[in-house]
């Protein structure tokens, strides 16, 4: 079954046809979404009513469209902090573990590994009610010794970031990781033999040969913070996230206003996704 | 230097524990201590397996947590049969540029938000969605068809939003198999089947075991796509988790449904790895 074997002729078109049927398969839901932003209709469905670019621009009731819509507009400015947020954190500590991995040997260093990766087999929601939980256990327990509430500790952005961290970071490490096994230690044994010191060698040789993986790292740990659904939905608090936002909305009925919103986070993730596919191919 | 070394390996050594420590370690066991707890009165609780017995002696708890397992195996050796030969035609078939946009096709959908991708199948699976009227159209149908909210729909969400976690490592598993292996299969007599089964598949098992795990993992931890796509009767278990802990506020419970979540993962997760003698660190690191 590879090219140079000779197939019977039905065999390939069937074989093809498959392909190209799985490949609509996979297209079908985001083209249908993106196609009925368009709609001039209170409803993302059929009859078709008309194209109308008021999903997007309109600022008149019954369609206010993406860029009128305050609350919208709100969720996308906090899921860009807390993605912010995450992704520095988790690629700052995912790459001093990447360090502490490839550079040290010390007892137990094949659990911790082991232990480092356990956050990916942990279900999201599972992820998200051990830090609810840990994080009001610890809230009553300074109020019941100091009466003093800490709000961070409740449901709320603070948690928001700490749970996405918590299991992004594992991905961060292992995109660093991989890339700092393939450098070349005998060039910063060569900074150290001109003099320089062991940090300022790390910081010019090493860290300059990570940035790309750093960088993809930092744009995936960008989109799986703002796409975060499940370990989110269990620590949000008053100020929603893009997804929860649109998971609320859609529990109530949607307008084609969410097919914007949803065409334009089509748009904004692809492109960060081919920009990163871009940059690590070359 | 010796002392510098150390001094490097405390400072490297004190983030990672900080975040395993304080966000996965700490919070699990405060998640089994409270599931092991009773609560007697208002600010009393007692030490009890009293959840656990409560989760497994009520019927629509254990039978939802038994059809969750059952549906999330279900979902994975959909997504597998249904990858292969995709992966295959991708890896072995393609050549050149196509098989790179290929690739990167099966990757974009992915990037977007799970959100949308559900959003998508509810608009056309909808009694008033694309679906339901086309069939109408070719005459198949003379009222509208309502196909949401059925194990169906799920199943067809599930396998959806699970698709590229099987094709990545698939792929890339297969496109290390090398033709000439294939070529001297069929020259010492095998069939395409006997070759496919022979060579082909235990050359991919790598690929197919880190696949199948990843996708069973989020099919059970999975909560956007049965709670939109699915019906009355497809309750998922973390839908359970998440009654207890929002809309009820019975943290014991919920922690106790949590736990038993864990364990169910685990302890199937470790079975396919003990099943195929491999370890954690090859299948994700």
């Amino acid at each position: 079954m590879i090219p140079t074997i000779p197939q019977s002729r039905s065999f390939r078109i069937v074989y093809g046809g498959y392909v190209l049927l799985f490949f609509l398969y996979l297209a079908l839901p985001l083209t249908v979404v993106a196609v009925f932003a368009f709609n001039d209709s209170q409803f993302p469905s059929l009859p078709w009513e008309g194209f109308t670019w008021n999903w997007f621009f309109g600022d008149s009731d019954p369609q206010i469209g993406v860029f009128h819509e305050r609350g919208i507009l709100r969720a996308v400015g906090t899921s860009a902090i807390v993605a912010g947020c995450v992704a520095m954190l988790s690629v700052a500590v995912g790459t001093t573990n990447a360090f502490l991995f490839n550079r040290y040997e010390f007892r137990g260093k094949g659990a911790l590994y082991v232990l480092m990766l356990l956050p990916l087999v942990i279900p999201g929601i599972v992820l998200g009610i051990s830090i609810l939980i840990a994080s009001s256990t610890l809230a009553n327990g300074v109020w019941d010794v100091a009466q003093l509430d800490i709000q961070a500790l409740r449901p709320g952005l603070l948690l928001v970031v700490l749970g996405q961290f918590s299991f992004i970071t594992t991905i961060a490490t292992l995109v660093i990781t991989a890339r700092l096994q393939k450098f070349d230690r005998t060039l910063e044994d060569a900074a150290l033999n001109l003099g320089a010191t062991r940090l300022t060698a790390v910081r010019t040789i090493t860290i300059p040969f990570l940035m790309p993986a750093m960088i993809g790292a930092v744009v995936v740990a960008f989109l799986m913070s703002f796409e975060n659904f499940n370990t989110t939905l269990m620590l949000v608090g008053s100020d929603a996230p893009l997804t929860i936002a649109m998971f609320d909305r859609l529990k109530e009925g949607s307008t084609p206003l969410l097919n914007a919103v949803s065409l334009l986070l089509m748009l904004g993730s692809s492109l960060l996704a081919l920009l990163v596919i871009l940059f690590q191919r070359r | 230097m010796r002392s510098h070394a150390r001094i490097g390996f405390v400072l490297l050594l004190t983030p990672l524990v900080l975040w395993l420590g304080l966000l996965i370690v700490i919070p699990h066991i405060d998640m089994l201590l409270i599931s092991l707890r009773e609560r007697i009165s208002f600010g009393v609780y007692e030490t009890s397996a009293a959840q656990y017995q409560k989760a497994l002696t009520e019927p629509l708890y254990l039978r939802t947590f038994w059809r969750t397992a059952v549906m999330s195996v279900l979902a994975t050796g959909i997504t597998l049969l249904i990858a292969f030969p995709v992966a295959y035609y991708i890896a072995k078939m393609a050549k050149g540029r196509l098989q790179q946009v290929l690739f990167i096709l099966c990757l974009i959908p992915f990037y977007v938000s799970e959100l949308v991708r559900t959003f998508g199948w509810m608009i056309l699976l909808r009694e008033t969605g694309i679906v339901s009227n086309l069939l109408q159209w070719a005459g198949l149908a003379d009222q509208p068809v309502e196909m949401l909210y059925n194990d169906a729909a799920m199943m067809v969400g599930l396998v959806y939003t699970s698709m590229l976690f099987m094709m990545v490592p698939l792929v890339t598993t297969l496109e290390s198999l090398d033709d000439s292996v294939i070529e001297a299969g069929y020259d010492l007599g095998g069939g395409g089947f006997s070759v496919l089964r022979e060579i082909i598949i235990p050359h991919a098992m790598p690929g197919i075991v880190s696949g199948c795990i990843v996708v069973f993992m989020l099919s059970l931890g999975n909560y956007l796509t049965p709670t939109m796509l699915g019906g009355k009767d497809s309750l998922w278990f973390t839908e359970m988790i998440y009654n207890q802990f929002i809309v009820r506020s019975n943290w014991e419970l919920g922690a106790a449904f949590g736990f038993m979540l864990l364990v169910l993962s685990s302890v199937i997760v470790w079975g396919m790895l003990r099943l195929t003698g491999r370890t954690l660190q090859e299948t994700m690191g």
